[in-house]
């Protein structure tokens, strides 16, 4: 479908290359592993050319008297170097281009640009939150020279300024480079920061009587190259090069966006994006960014407990699914019910699935969460796995619609038995004394709920962030998610509690890594025929078409 | 407006500044269709557009905004018959410090500027022309506001202007109060409501991708009036006998605006013939020949000058300040330029260093902020300046001020970095000794700074 693509001829640093016509000239040097030190240009917004850090060397064809390339004694076209530097990220390569990344003039150059961007810096980084993710510092090591000619006072700007509820600002290290300027115009389409005055006393704001307080505010953070806009919630809280890192999904919404999550010695401290132009580009939101605090609570279910009398009692994992298992053979197959969560993975949903068909229910559902789309990432589906609980059978085309037949079950005492998965099932309708009548409620939960409050058996399992596991987006992409953290006391991986109850149904199933409940899973669904998990990768795979039609040929 | 008139000297030749203080002459259109207004306008509508594109490309003028770009080879960039409006835009923000030409244009002589703006419209096929105005001229706005309305009910701007098929509008914009705004890409940035940072080039060439990203035309006040005159007497003939207007400030003993057949004046010869010489006992220091930006010329100083002799050879002659002609190749040639034309006289009395931080100030206040190198860099010349002035020098300073200098020209989004760059830069060159003497004079060698 797409035009054959021109390759272009470009030389960067006396070695000819070809590239994409189209490319921008840094990009061009990045393929040739030639680093160009850049502030203002982010390959997701336009491109203003103002840090003024990316100055190469460029120069064009010679062209002879008939106006064509002159060529030299090697074949190739001879160069005319263009005098004055030019800025490497706002212009495409040409055909014979040629780019010198690493002449004296374009060290002057760098060395010029960093001595101009230090001598109004605060130099603050012992205190600064940026430190060890800081593009001045990195520059400064190998583009500045150390000492400083500078004599004279410092510009002074406006410090610690709360320019919206989850962003702080500190003029003096703004580097003036708009990045947070044009995302805000140009991707959160809320044209709210600006530049005032002017010069050297410039400095950056929000539009009078307005907040940076988009859902997408904290990006300007992370592409912030400097420690200028910090986000109130990280700030001080942990030194960047502590973090362990790992790549995970956003479960705050179907979209999935990719994500980071920093954590040390057990604890999450911050979620990042992480590019995936299939799912989320760079960006992701502030509520899904944010919407970790409760996994660090120290309210989170850590003990399997069982109902003795009014009390729930500590017991071992063992004796609490022994009991599980008990109870869940004391009912007939209509007797039973099955609440589970679009939060879950697909391997837990499969094992659980499987085990709705062993006590052979049809009163199994997820419980939908919806809210309001944006025009930009968000989902107007809360939860982060629908289509992979449709795909697995969970759920009907329209999730939720046997919960109904469930509530006034359990009401009239149809149903005596419920395994709820993640969900309190006050959201169905369902009052903490019609929970208590319930012969047997067993409940999956990471925090206290009205639920797990009138549980017979309490099994505490695992958030997102301590999970392995997939799940698919809204647009049909398959995408994983990695452990950062390890459950909090006893509380377990959810697919392993799931496969466990199984086990206390059935005997042993055969599977003992999640590898097998994926490998188990893919074979017995067609669209995931062939897949394992290594296959998805970083960045996910395309599983069912986004437009609905054909299945996609993975 | 001051109601002192002055009469024109007698070696000058005034054309654009034809009616500037002429006696008996009113701003009003009446006046000006008297004189023969509106004549020209009635030729050139007559003519083909791209004739008279032709003939100002013959005429080999030059822009008088600043950088003396050659007028039709910039409206050579328009095609003709591209799918997106033109505009053409009179930059009209004149704030370079010693410039003051533009605004005596249009405060007495409205009209000459309107039917220059109007025939060139129709040259590049412009249907939609604005006069961007510097905001501190509230008066110069609503003179030109009215004459405006009266050139529209003689039918000289509107539909179907002098029955021709040509419609034009044309528009007054008052300026945003920066200096910045007459740099033409932040200009068109400050039209279109934004801060007017000047847009990188490329791709954000006027002629391609200017006002609202279709193809404009930005020339000066004084530009466009000197079209009228070449549709009137032909390309050939203007590239012989053209005028420029000068602007003397400084220490002359009568500052002035004054015009002449461009390069029909030497540098003594404008300052003591025309303007009275300098002050009684002083000696001629240095001349800033073509606006503050342009770089410093001393007169200590020997200039080689090829000239070309009436047989077509060239000849080199070496010659004083005091000798060199007032022409675009010649100050270029001499290492400055004729920039747009405000002449700076300085006498001996002046501490270079002194009038280096002037500018500097000017410069460090004006510098829109958007690119690094001349918003870190103008602010910093000016804080060496001003504490070599106030007693803090130290021997590095001219060495760190040239160093500066030379990171911010060649490096910045718009030519104001070197505009800021090149009064440092030939300062230090000319009078490195004054430097070197202010920082041991007054230096308490120690480098800390008394703020
Ligand atoms: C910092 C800066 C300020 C400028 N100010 C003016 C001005 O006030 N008036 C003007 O005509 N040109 C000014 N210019 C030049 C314009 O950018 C532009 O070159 C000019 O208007 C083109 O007209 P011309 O070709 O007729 O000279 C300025 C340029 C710079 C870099
Ligand atoms: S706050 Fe950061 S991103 Fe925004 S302009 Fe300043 S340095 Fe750039
Ligand atoms: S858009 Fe959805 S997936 Fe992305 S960060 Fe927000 S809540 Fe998470
Ligand atoms: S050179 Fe100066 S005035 Fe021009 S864009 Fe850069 S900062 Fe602004
Ligand atoms: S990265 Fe090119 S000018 Fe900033």
């Amino acid at each position: 479908m797409s035009a054959p693509s021109e390759l272009l001829n470009v030389q960067i640093d006396g070695i000819w290359h070809q590239f994409q016509k189209g490319t921008r000239v840094i990009e061009a040097c990045a393929q040739a592993g030639k680093f160009v030190p850049h502030y203002c240009y982010h390959p997701k917004l336009s491109s203003p050319g103002n840090c003024r850090m990316c100055l190469i060397e460029i120069g064009m064809p010679k062209l002879g008297p008939d106006r064509k390339p002159e060529t030299g004694t090697d074949g190739k076209p001879l160069i005319n170097w263009i005098p004055r530097p030019q800025i490497s990220c706002a212009q495409d390569i040409s055909e014979g281009m040629g780019i010198r990344t690493e002449s004296p003039m374009v060290k002057e150059c760098r060395n010029g640009v960093m001595e101009f961007l230090l001598i109004n810096h605060p130099l603050d980084c012992p205190i600064c939150d940026q430190a060890g993710e800081c593009q001045l510092q990195e520059y400064s090591v190998e583009f500045g020279t150390a000492g400083s000619r500078f004599l004279e006072e410092k510009v002074k700007k406006p410090k610690r300024v709360e320019i919206g509820p989850r962003v702080t600002l500190d003029d003096e290290r703004c580097i003036l480079c708009s990045r947070c300027i044009r995302f805000m115009k140009e991707v959160a389409h809320d044209d709210v920061l600006g530049f005032v005055s002017r010069g050297s006393h410039t400095y950056l704001t929000a539009h009078p009587d307005r907040l940076l307080d988009s859902n997408y505010s904290l990006n300007t953070v992370d592409i912030c190259p400097v420690g200028a806009l910090t986000s109130s919630d990280f700030r001080f809280k942990m030194r960047v090069w502590f973090l362990k890192e790992t790549k995970s999904i956003c479960t705050s919404c179907a979209t999935g966006c990719n994500t980071i999550i920093g954590t040390r010695q057990n604890q999450v401290f911050r979620q990042t994006p992480r590019e995936n132009d299939a799912v989320n580009s760079a960006w992701m939101c502030d509520y899904g960014r944010l919407n970790y605090h409760y996994v660090n609570s120290t309210d989170r279910l850590q003990t399997p407990q069982i109902r003795e009398g009014q009390e729930l009692v500590n017991t071992t994992w063992n004796s609490a699914l022994v009991k599980a298992g008990e109870e869940l053979k004391q009912f007939s197959k209509d007797g039973i019910a099955v609440v589970a969560s679009a939060k879950m993975t697909n391997e837990e949903l499969w094992l659980t699935k499987n085990l709705t068909e062993l006590v052979g229910t049809s009163h199994c559902d997820i419980i939908p969460r919806s809210g309001a789309a944006d025009d930009i990432l968000m989902s107007a589906d809360r939860n982060p796995n629908t289509l992979g609980a449709q795909l697995i059978g969970l759920t009907g085309e329209k999730p939720g619609l046997r919960l109904k037949d469930i509530a006034e079950g359990v009401r009239s005492g149809t149903i005596k038995a419920v395994l709820a998965l993640g969900e309190d099932l006050t959201q169905i309708g369902l009052q903490a004394d019609e929970l208590k009548k319930l012969a047997s409620l067993i409940v999956l939960d990471i925090l206290p709920t009205e639920t797990t409050r009138s549980a017979t058996v309490l099994l505490p399992s695992s958030a997102f962030c301590e999970k392995r596991g997939s799940m698919i987006n809204i647009k049909g992409r398959l995408q994983r998610l990695h452990r950062a953290t390890q459950p909090p006391g006893a509380a377990r991986d959810d697919w392993e509690i799931v496969r466990d109850l199984i086990q206390k149904l059935t005997g042993s199933n055969g599977i003992y890594l999640i590898e097998d409940v994926f490998k188990q899973m893919t074979d017995s669904i067609p669209d995931m025929n062939g897949l394992s998990l290594s296959r998805i990768g970083d960045k996910g795979v395309q599983l069912v078409e986004e437009t609905e039609e054909a299945p996609a040929a993975i | 407006m001051a109601s002192t008139t002055r009469t024109a000297h007698p070696r000058e030749k005034r054309v654009i500044f034809k009616n500037i203080d002429r006696p008996g002459w009113t701003n009003d259109i009446g006046c000006y269709l008297q004189d023969g207004g509106y004549e020209d306008l009635k030729k050139a509508i007559a003519m083909n557009p791209q004739d008279i594109v032709t003939e100002v490309k013959t005429s080999a003028l030059r822009g008088r905004g600043g950088a003396g770009f050659l007028c039709g080879v910039k409206w050579g960039f328009i095609k003709p018959g591209g799918s997106k409006p033109v505009y053409l835009i009179c930059n009209a923000d004149e704030s370079e410090p010693g410039t003051f030409k533009d605004r005596y244009i249009i405060h007495q002589d409205p009209h000459q500027l309107l039917e220059g703006m109007i025939i060139s419209c129709f040259a590049v096929n412009a249907r939609l022309a604005y006069i961007y105005i510097r905001g501190e001229f509230p008066e110069g706005a609503k003179i030109l506001e009215r004459a405006l309305a009266e050139a529209r009910e003689h039918g000289f701007l509107g539909k179907n202007i002098l029955g021709s098929g040509f419609d034009l509008e044309i528009y007054v914009f008052r300026g945003a109060g920066a200096y910045i705004c007459g740099e033409e890409t932040g200009l068109i940035e400050s039209m279109e409501g934004k801060r007017p940072y000047p847009r990188i080039k490329p791709p954000y060439f006027p002629a391609v991708l200017g006002l609202y990203l279709c193809p404009t035309i930005v020339n000066n006040v004084e530009t466009l009036c000197n079209v009228k005159y070449i549709v009137r007497m032909g390309g050939a003939e203007y590239a012989k006998v053209g005028t420029r207007v000068l602007c003397v400030s400084g220490d002359v003993q009568r500052p002035c605006y004054c015009e002449f057949e461009v390069g029909g004046i030497t540098m003594g010869e404008l300052i003591y013939d025309i303007c009275g010489g300098l002050k009684p006992g002083r000696t001629l220091k240095a001349v800033i020949p073509g606006g503050s930006s342009a770089k410093v010329m001393s007169a200590k100083d020997r200039y080689k000058i090829k000239t070309k002799q009436p047989d077509g050879t060239i000849r080199e002659n070496e010659m004083g300040l005091e000798d060199v002609p007032i022409d675009f190749e010649t100050l270029a040639a001499a290492g400055s330029m004729a920039g747009s034309g405000g002449v700076i006289v300085m006498d001996d009395t002046r501490d270079m260093v002194w009038a280096l931080n002037n500018i500097n100030e000017f410069y460090a206040h004006e510098s829109c902020g958007q690119c690094t190198p001349c918003r870190e860099g103008s602010l910093w010349m000016k804080k060496i300046t001003a504490r070599m002035l106030h007693g803090g020098g130290v021997p590095e300073d001219s060495d760190t001020l040239k160093r500066v200098a030379d990171n911010i020209a060649g490096r910045t989004i718009c030519a104001f970095g070197e505009a800021c760059a090149w009064p440092t830069q030939s300062f230090l060159d000319k009078f490195p000794e004054e430097f070197v003497a202010t920082a041991k004079r007054m230096g308490n060698g120690n480098g800390s700074t008394n703020h």
